[in-house]
């Protein structure tokens, strides 16, 4: 049980810190949400399902009602909250940026530029 | 064995914060600031198991929907340059 | 049909209230007091956003919708989203990119079935979704390599870009 919350841990550590690497390596916004969304959520992912087989560990002596019983439910919940919302913000984020002109760069074709109706 | 954790977390938060200072213009900066925020949440639901405290869960609940909110105005005003 | 928009939308609500308050009393996991306030306020919710939560039709109560979306989120997506990840760790570390914006038409009629592919692109191989076109459900997706063959007719192959998501996404809300 212990070494799969580390090797957990680990994972989800080094995704995060590749995450943040990754807004210093790439040229663009673009590039950089690629980055930032991807690993982030990754890693957390990882994170939270560590402290969440943590507490799950210690149902079977303490029984349903403990506080660490409701500590799964509340990692879960705010797991489901990063995974609903990060995709959604990295979209608007990049829709404003294209909307309010910056190009990719190094782009190799751009279909929307032509597309623009407004 | 989960405050290391947060210590390195707030690492990368502070990687990113170099990034929020630095953003050539508002997209990029916004792009760090993204980042912070769910990192943020991940370090509250860390050390909420450090310190065995439900209410750290409830508070990183809250902040991921309150900074998706934050988020979504920002890029409406970089989208239309005014609020 | 008001009615039973006011219903779900109210037990949604109180589901979600007595997830959020589990553990509180004896009373089967919760207290009477956290049961009444819970009642009230998904009434009031379920009469606010009644509207909002049930838009036409009634399809994604259908349990086998449910199943099918956890099926894929176990067995297509987390893959899915390991690869993307470890094609990102090598980007990062590389620097080599070859970004692009392009527009594939998925041919989803419906606005869920849509976001759910948005944000499964989102979090999957080398592409971020950028901009949709709301007449013609049409998508632009910024891709990290773009890869030569998927240039060649216009409305670009989707396949090359997001595999077999527009298909699940039709299947699970279409």
């Amino acid at each position: 049980m212990n070494s799969i919350v580390y090797t957990f841990i680990v994972i989800g550590c080094f995704f995060n810190l590749v995450g943040s690497i990754g807004l210093h390596r790439f040229p663009d916004i673009y590039t950089r949400l690629h980055a930032a969304t991807k690993c982030t959520t990754f890693g957390s992912i990882f994170l939270v399902a560590a402290v969440m087989i943590q507490s799950v560990g210690t149902w079977g002596t303490e029984g349903m009602s403990s506080p660490q019983s409701v500590l799964t439910l509340h990692a879960f919940i705010a797991l489901v909250c990063i995974v609903l919302t990060n995709p959604t913000s990295a979209h608007a984020i990049a829709r404003a940026a294209h909307r309010s002109g910056v190009k990719p760069a190094r782009a190799v074709v751009d279909d929307l530029e032509g597309d623009r109706h407004d | 064995m989960w405050l290391p954790v947060a210590v390195f977390l707030g690492v990368c938060i502070l990687i990113c914060l170099v990034r929020l200072i630095l953003g050539p213009k508002a997209p990029s900066r916004i792009v760090g600031l993204d980042t912070i925020n769910t990192l943020v949440v991940v370090s509250m639901v860390v050390l909420g198991a450090a310190f065995e405290q439900v209410i750290f869960l409830d508070v990183a609940i809250v902040y991921a929907l309150l900074s998706f909110v934050t988020t979504l105005y920002i890029a409406k005003y970089i989208e239309k340059g005014k609020f | 049909m008001k009615a039973i928009k006011f219903l779900v939308s109210a037990c949604v609500a109180f589901l979600l209230y007595l997830l959020l308050t589990t553990a509180s009393g004896s009373l089967f996991l919760w207290s009477r007091e956290e049961l009444i306030i819970g009642a009230v306020f998904a009434i009031i919710v379920g009469m606010v956003t009644k509207d909002m939560v049930v838009k036409k039709s009634l399809r994604m109560l259908d349990p086998r919708r449910a199943l099918l979306f956890v099926a894929y989120f176990f067995a297509v997506f987390l893959p899915a989203m390991a690869i993307a990840n470890v094609d990102v760790v090598y980007r990062v570390i590389t620097g080599r990119i070859n970004p692009g914006i392009v527009k594939i038409s998925p041919n989803l009629g419906n606005d869920l079935s849509l976001t759910l592919l948005a944000n499964s692109i989102t979090l999957t191989p080398g592409t971020l979704s950028v901009e949709v076109d709301e007449k013609t459900n049409d998508l632009y997706v910024h891709w990290i390599n773009v890869k030569k063959q998927a240039l060649e007719k216009m409305p670009r192959d989707y396949k090359a870009v997001c595999g077999s998501f527009p298909d699940w996404a039709r299947r699970i809300a279409g």
